[in-house]
């Protein structure tokens, strides 16, 4: 992480970072995978054949509360990279720490929703809708975890002060890969929360 | 966390096992994946002997039908997920960095963990030999066959776990070389001069970048099903085993051009060389390679005509199925361009090619054949398919990985392959192949079924099936040939030079076998073929064509360093998967593996520090 100096020199034919490019075609595959599982829980939307059904469990407040952490820690990522192309190391550490803690406030919340759920008698084998759900959330979740453990390393490394200018793309790709997650579960919330969260069983669907 | 890297010392040295466990050399890698590769070749192939001799009477009761369903299953996954795809592998591996004028791949450990990621997830999958519990739904494993009430023993989760774990190998690999190509060329190298191989490696990977996410889901959801009782397949539980075979299609079909790209690519660069003649419409060839990645995303349901999706949509993918044959045609008449009016010269690689060419026609047409819906409800799941899908995979990729295998074998080993033994082993395998499959055409359409363990006399398919396993005995000793060819030509074949083939593309203008750093100097291209440029100019000029000895101070180039943080991150990806089959602790020790790897991998520089000087 901390031989970008190495990287800065390097000639491409594009002029574009090697791992730059390999971070957004990795993104662009990601977008595939999340693709797959959306299409899945729209596929089985209002499929479940017993409860509890979305408007049973589902609580669009509390998962608002969190997605606007989750927002929020996007705009400590982007702090986080400013300040180290500013070179103030201060602001490299406080940054990428408000950006994990968001992010684990974030994943705190899904785990909470998640034992919630479970209460409630909604778990992966229940019906189609807790199959679908906890499958696409849980891989959103598993993202975000990563990009925690990835921040936390670049924290280390701005501990020991070797974060700053030159280093800018280290935290300009964990930043893409953060920001892709956020954007994700926009998307997730607006469809899984804010469209089909006030499903019903199939009969109350329209046309169901 | 740089302690970490301190805890061993670096690795330094190339030889021995430990260098070929460490290397980042695309070359050894590429070795590597073919060796790999072409073992299962033979595995897989052997399987393919039990079949046929289970198949060559009627009523036979030789393997039986369990082992029948297993070697089946077994023989089609591992020839398109550990053959074809890896064989192309190793030629991106070899052949890339070289034809492009570069030193290495753009992230030469990624590339080592590729390998060890593929190899590592082969064993996984056969480990079920081991345990006697192996994949028995056919490679495609529809649903509901393989819920756990038809499928019992733990077969269908080897298979899905190891086909997780190739993925990850198949998209790590496929991010390296679309980086290498697009930002890796030498000077002079646009895009509309590389060479037609490096163009469908660039397509390739961008299939399988975007092809595997979904199957990975569909894998998921899979053993999700099979082993957290969850209902995605399962109609008892309203879900629809036709998701599966969506989501098994939209992967594959863009997977059936990963498989034929490659060679497509290979081929490519075989008949121009022994044509003595340019590519005939080289943009063309390339844009119908665009047009064919393109259009594979809109050609899945033809695999699924027979599920009852409805008068429009089986219209729709019909008119989308025959239209792709429209690039791939065009393709196949540029082949023929190239070759009209040149001065061809037979040798191995290029009888290879030209029977790719010849065998991948029969197979498109009988492709089309299919597209037609009404007709494919009389082909569907009979042996017409298999014969299309052989004459398209044996005929067409495995022939042209064949071209290429005699056409860089040179540049690879610094030897020549026997052209007597070659011309014996094209011809036998070219007979034994259309003395296999080509009576298939003709059993199918009389309703032969595949995927049936026997079948009774009465129905008069016993001697297209005696002629089709005979031809198996044919391929057999065809293969035999090839492999009594590799050995000998790499005890004692003709010494090759670096050019014997007069080759128009970079990798011929240095020496064979390669040295570390391919070009001391990276070369400078002004037009396709750069290397044919460079031997007429000298020519015309009446001077001697440069040798490939190196006219710079090589000591001051430095590569990428050998790592053991790629084969060690990658037994970590196994054991993830491997505990989902034993006990999840072991998956918990695979992530704290994988974990350390990474660590210890961004901690080490690309080249040790030692080495500059």
């Amino acid at each position: 992480m901390a031989h970008a100096a190495e990287h800065a020199i390097e000639e491409t034919t594009t002029g574009l970072n090697h791992r730059k490019m390999l971070m957004w075609v990795f993104l662009g595959s990601d977008c595939m995978f999340f693709a797959a599982l959306v299409a899945t829980y729209m596929v089985y939307r209002g499929q479940s054949l017993t409860g509890p059904y979305p408007i049973d469990i589902i609580d669009v407040p509390i998962t608002t509360i969190s997605t606007f952490v989750l927002l929020c820690s996007s705009f400590a990522m982007v702090q986080a990279l400013s300040a180290t192309n500013r070179d103030d190391q201060r602001g490299i550490r406080i940054w990428l720490l408000a950006t994990a803690v968001l992010g684990a406030i974030f994943i705190g919340f899904q785990i909470y929703e998640f034992n919630h759920f479970k209460n409630l008698g909604l778990t992966l084998g229940t019906n189609l809708f807790g199959a679908t759900f906890f499958t696409l959330t849980g891989f959103h979740g598993a993202h975000v975890t990563v990009g925690i453990i990835w921040l936390l390393g670049m924290l280390v490394v701005a501990m020991k002060g070797r974060l700053g200018p030159a280093s800018s793309l280290d935290v300009e790709l964990v930043g893409l890969y953060w920001h892709f997650v956020d954007i994700v579960w926009i998307i997730i919330f607006t469809l899984l929360y804010l469209i089909a969260g006030f499903d019903a069983g199939p009969a109350a669907l329209p046309g169901g | 966390m740089a302690s970490i890297t301190g805890v061993i010392a670096r690795p330094t040295g190339y030889t021995g096992l430990w260098g070929w466990i460490t290397t980042v050399d695309h070359k050894r890698i590429g070795v590597l994946y073919g060796v790999t590769a072409f073992i299962m070749f033979l595995i897989a192939g052997l399987e393919a002997g039990a079949i046929r001799a289970q198949l060559a009477q009627p009523d036979s009761t030789l393997i039986g039908p369990e082992t029948f369903n297993r070697l089946f299953t077994m023989h089609a996954t591992a020839m398109v997920f550990m053959v074809i795809m890896p064989l192309s592998a190793s030629f991106f591996n070899f052949v890339v960095p070289l034809a492009i004028g570069a030193r290495d791949v753009a992230f030469p450990r990624l590339n080592a963990f590729s390998y060890w990621v593929f190899l590592f997830g082969t064993l996984l999958m056969h480990a079920s030999f081991l345990v006697g519990q192996v994949p028995d739904a056919g490679w495609f494993s529809y649903a509901n066959l393989t819920s756990t009430t038809y499928s019992p023993n733990d077969g269908l989760d080897f298979w899905a776990l190891g086909l997780l774990v190739l993925g990850v190998s198949s998209v790590a690999a496929a991010l390296n070389f679309m980086v290498t190509i697009i930002n890796m060329r030498c000077p002079g190298m646009t895009m509309m001069r590389m060479p037609v191989f490096i163009w469908m490696t660039l397509i390739t990977s961008i299939l399988l970048v975007l092809a595997f996410p979904v199957i990975t889901v569909g894998l998921v959801e899979l053993v999700l099903d099979r082993n957290f009782g969850t209902h995605f397949f399962d109609t008892s539980g309203g879900g629809d085993p036709i998701l599966w075979q969506h989501l098994f299609w939209v992967f594959g079909h863009p997977e059936v051009y990963i498989l034929i790209l490659p060679p497509m690519g290979v081929v490519s660069e075989i008949l121009p060389t022994f044509s003595r003649k340019p590519l005939f419409g080289y943009p063309v060839v390339i844009f119908s390679g665009i047009v064919i990645g393109f259009m594979s995303w809109a050609v899945w349901s033809h695999h699924m005509f027979t599920t009852g999706m409805g008068p429009t949509a089986l219209t729709v993918f019909t008119i989308t199925t025959m239209l792709i044959a429209v690039p791939t045609g065009v393709k196949i008449f540029n082949w023929i361009g190239t070759m009209w009016g040149g001065s061809i010269e037979f040798k191995t690689p290029m009888l290879f090619a030209i029977g790719f060419i010849s065998l991948f026609i029969i197979g498109g047409l009988s492709g089309v054949s299919h597209a037609v819906a009404p007709s494919d409800f009389q082909q569907q799941d009979t042996y017409y398919i298999v014969a299309h899908i052989h004459y398209v995979l044996f005929g067409g990729s495995i022939f042209g990985i064949l071209a290429g295998m005699y056409y860089w074998f040179p540049k690879l080993t610094g030897r020549m392959m026997g052209e007597g033994l070659g011309k014996w082993n094209f011809w036998l395998t070219f007979i034994g192949m259309n003395l296999t499959f080509f009576p298939m055409h003709f059993v199918g359409l009389n309703g032969m079924p595949r995927r049936i363990y026997t079948y009774g006399e009465e129905f008069g398919w016993g001697l297209l099936n005696s002629l089709s396993s005979l031809g198996y005995v044919v391929l057999f000793i065809g293969m035999l040939l090839l492999v009594i060819n590799i050995i000998q030509s790499l005890r004692n074949g003709r010494v090759a030079g670096h050019d014997p083939w007069d080759a128009p593309t970079l990798e011929w203008s240095i020496s064979s076998p390669p040295p570390v750093y391919n070009f001391a100097e990276i070369p400078r291209v002004e037009g396709r073929d750069p290397y044919w440029t460079t031997k007429r100019r000298a020519e015309a000029a009446g001077q001697p064509v440069a040798g490939p000895e190196a006219r710079v101070d090589v000591s001051t180039i430095h590569m990428p360093s050998p790592s053991y943080w790629p084969a060690f991150a990658a037994v970590g990806v196994v054991l993830i998967a491997a505990g989902l089959l034993t006990h999840y602790s072991l998956s918990f020790v695979g992530g704290v593996i994988a974990l350390l790897g990474t660590i210890g991998w961004s901690n080490e520089p690309a080249t040790a520090p030692q080495s500059h000087h």
